[in-house]
């Protein structure tokens, strides 16, 4: 029987020869992951299970990003709880400036290709860059797996997506995501996973990857994967912490949908408010007043959206109008900045560089919007209120738009840079 | 069980920062939460939802963060269940986890109104429009998903079955 990627990888999990959409399994999984959020809720419920032990320490991972280090009292506090649980059951942990869950996972060799992840964090998807079915879900269902180290879950139906020709120069996994959400809906892949492929995704780097899979979760899928191909093994050789295995799908997979895009065809894309799905060509967005540009997150936050950012900012300034907040993902990424010279580039420029942290990209702080602002963001999100203020508003963008954009002080081409 | 109360009214992909705003999500505290629920985009829902209430979407409710506070944070302002066209995949489980009524029903969102008094039957699933004299039916819960309601949840269910897993192991070492 064929199969896809997403069924391949759950039937090997369950020692099934063979899953389809719409089944129930149950399925073991390699690593449990849960942030300074979702972590409090999760260790409240486990408690209630009355077990004294996680299933096996080293595949709990609780990374302290969203509010880290702490930003008020009760921040603090939460983080606090996650530690001391962290240190009982030795389970894996990081701490405040260590780095984006999502960036840190893959970069330490966590999360490996064929492993079955779930996150208490929707953005869990980006380890299907590796070859993963990675997925999010909530504290009580990683409580429960916590303690079990499996979990139930109905074999998602999938979507392939198919990106024809080569990309233009400045467009990146972020604008190819943006488009995709942009056409598809921001429920175009309700309950399905999507599988990546075509030339355009054949020579798109690691970076770009994580970015596009990252934001499955902003069409509604449950998980978003690759391929393991070249690329990947170049990444995951040296980092991964475990053995791994390649899964591919079938070339006569039955997929529910199959969608073809023109990838040549494709411009810089922007999202304009409050839905990841307005997506427009950056042409269309041109000159749109903004407040605040953030360049970071799990889905941007990498080494590759630094180089792109800086490319552009290099000895140029920051837009006297505007400020601009950098975020590099992980304290590797920080450290291969500084090495480069990134971060001068950035400080020479006039931005803020901080510590790795979620921070501004969900209104928590280090960048939150006043009533009236607007800010384009490399984040995930555009909701109402998402980075602040219910009365301010997020356009989203990929690095090279979100440097342009901060160096003319208004949403720009990164071509009108080069002109 | 049946459920009588009045409709809180949403369009498509009600996102769980409208439910309850990232800024609001260093407690975990269901009452705390409750305080803050769709400020974001419906600042007086707060004071108009009563206990026993519904609130009633088109598509895609629930969109967007893995954040369970939001499931939470409905439950603990008193609302009965939610009833949506469809939900997004992570709060349709979290609904489920933590105990909050959710029924998907395409015509019950399109043809409910604001302030409209519905009545529920959760077993049945049937939902009847006493304003407008509809009678409609929702969508069954997958069975598995029944299982885990009957069970009070995921956490009862998972406890169960450690037990009997831990009974397995007794009884196995027993021979």
């Amino acid at each position: 029987m064929v199969m896809t990627l997403a069924e391949k990888i759950l039937a090997a999990h369950c020692n099934q020869r063979h899953v389809a959409p719409g089944q129930l399994v149950n399925v073991p999984v390699d690593i449990v992951l849960a942030n300074d959020i979702t972590a409090p809720l999760a260790i409240k419920e486990f408690r209630r299970l009355g077990v004294d032990r996680v299933f096996d320490p080293t595949r709990v991972v609780l990374v302290a990003d969203h509010f880290a280090p702490a930003k008020d009292i009760p921040s603090a506090e939460q983080i606090k709880m996650m530690r001391d649980f962290a240190r009982a059951h030795s389970t894996l942990f990081y701490d405040g400036g260590d780095g984006i869950e999502h960036v840190l996972l893959p970069e330490q060799g966590l999360v490996v290709p064929g492993d079955v992840v779930i996150g208490a964090d929707s953005h869990t998807c980006t380890y299907g860059a590796l070859g993963a079915f990675a997925t999010g879900m909530g504290s009580t269902d990683i409580a429960c797996a916590m303690a079990t180290g499996d979990i139930w879950m109905r074999v998602p139906p999938s979507i392939k997506l198919v990106y024809r020709g080569k990309l233009r120069h400045w467009v990146g996994g972020k604008d190819l995501i943006l488009h995709t959400i942009g056409r598809i809906g921001v429920d175009g892949a309700l309950y399905a996973a999507m599988e990546f492929t075509g030339e355009a995704i054949e020579t798109l780097s690691m970076e770009g990857r994580f970015t596009m899979a990252n934001m499955a979760i902003e069409a509604g899928a449950k998980a978003g994967l690759f391929a393991v191909d070249r690329t990947a093994l170049a990444y995951v050789k040296g980092r991964a912490k475990r053995a791994y295995v390649i899964h591919s799908p079938d070339a006569d997979a039955r997929y529910e949908t199959v969608e073809d895009f023109d990838a040549a065809a494709i411009e810089p894309q922007v999202s304009l408010p409050h839905l990841p799905s307005n997506s427009v060509p950056v042409s269309q967005a041109r000159g749109m007043p903004i407040d605040q540009v953030v360049i970071g997150s799990c889905t941007n936050g990498r080494l590759e959206d630094l180089e792109v950012a800086a490319k552009l900012m290099g000895g140029r300034r920051v837009d006297s109008k505007i400020r601009c907040i950098v975020i590099p993902g992980s304290r590797q990424v920080y450290l291969q900045a500084m090495e480069k010279g990134l971060l001068r580039t950035f400080v020479e420029a006039g931005a803020a560089v901080s510590t790795p942290t979620c921070g501004p990209c969900l209104g928590g702080y280090m960048g939150v919007l006043a009533e009236g602002e607007r800010c384009l963001s490399t984040t995930n999100r555009n909701f109402v209120g998402r980075m602040g203020s219910p009365k301010s508003e997020v356009c989203l963008a990929g690095p090279a738009v979100a440097a342009a954009s901060a160096v003319l002080g208004r949403i720009a081409s990164p071509e009108e840079l080069e002109a | 069980m049946k459920l009588t109360g009045r409709v809180h009214l949403y369009g498509a992909n009600v996102d769980t920062d409208a439910i309850i705003p990232a800024r609001y999500l260093n407690t975990s505290d269901p009452v705390e939460l409750a305080k803050h629920c769709m400020e974001s985009t419906d600042l007086g829902f707060g004071a108009r939802v009563r206990p026993g209430d519904f609130i009633v979407a088109t598509t895609n409710f629930g969109c967007g963060s893995s954040r369970e506070h939001a499931p939470v944070a409905i439950k603990a302002c008193g609302v009965a269940a939610v009833i949506a066209g469809s939900f997004a995949r992570i709060f349709y489980r979290n609904a489920i986890n933590i105990g909050l009524p959710i029924l998907e029903c395409v015509p019950a969102a399109q043809e409910s109104q604001p302030g409209d008094t519905l009545e529920v039957d959760l077993a049945s699933g049937e939902i009847i429009n006493i304003t407008r004299g509809r009678t409609y039916r929702a969508q069954p819960y997958p069975e598995f998903m029944l299982e885990l309601v009957q069970a009070g949840g995921l956490v009862e269910y998972t406890k169960r079955r450690l037990a009997a897993q831990q009974h397995a192991v007794s009884d196995s070492k027993r021979v």
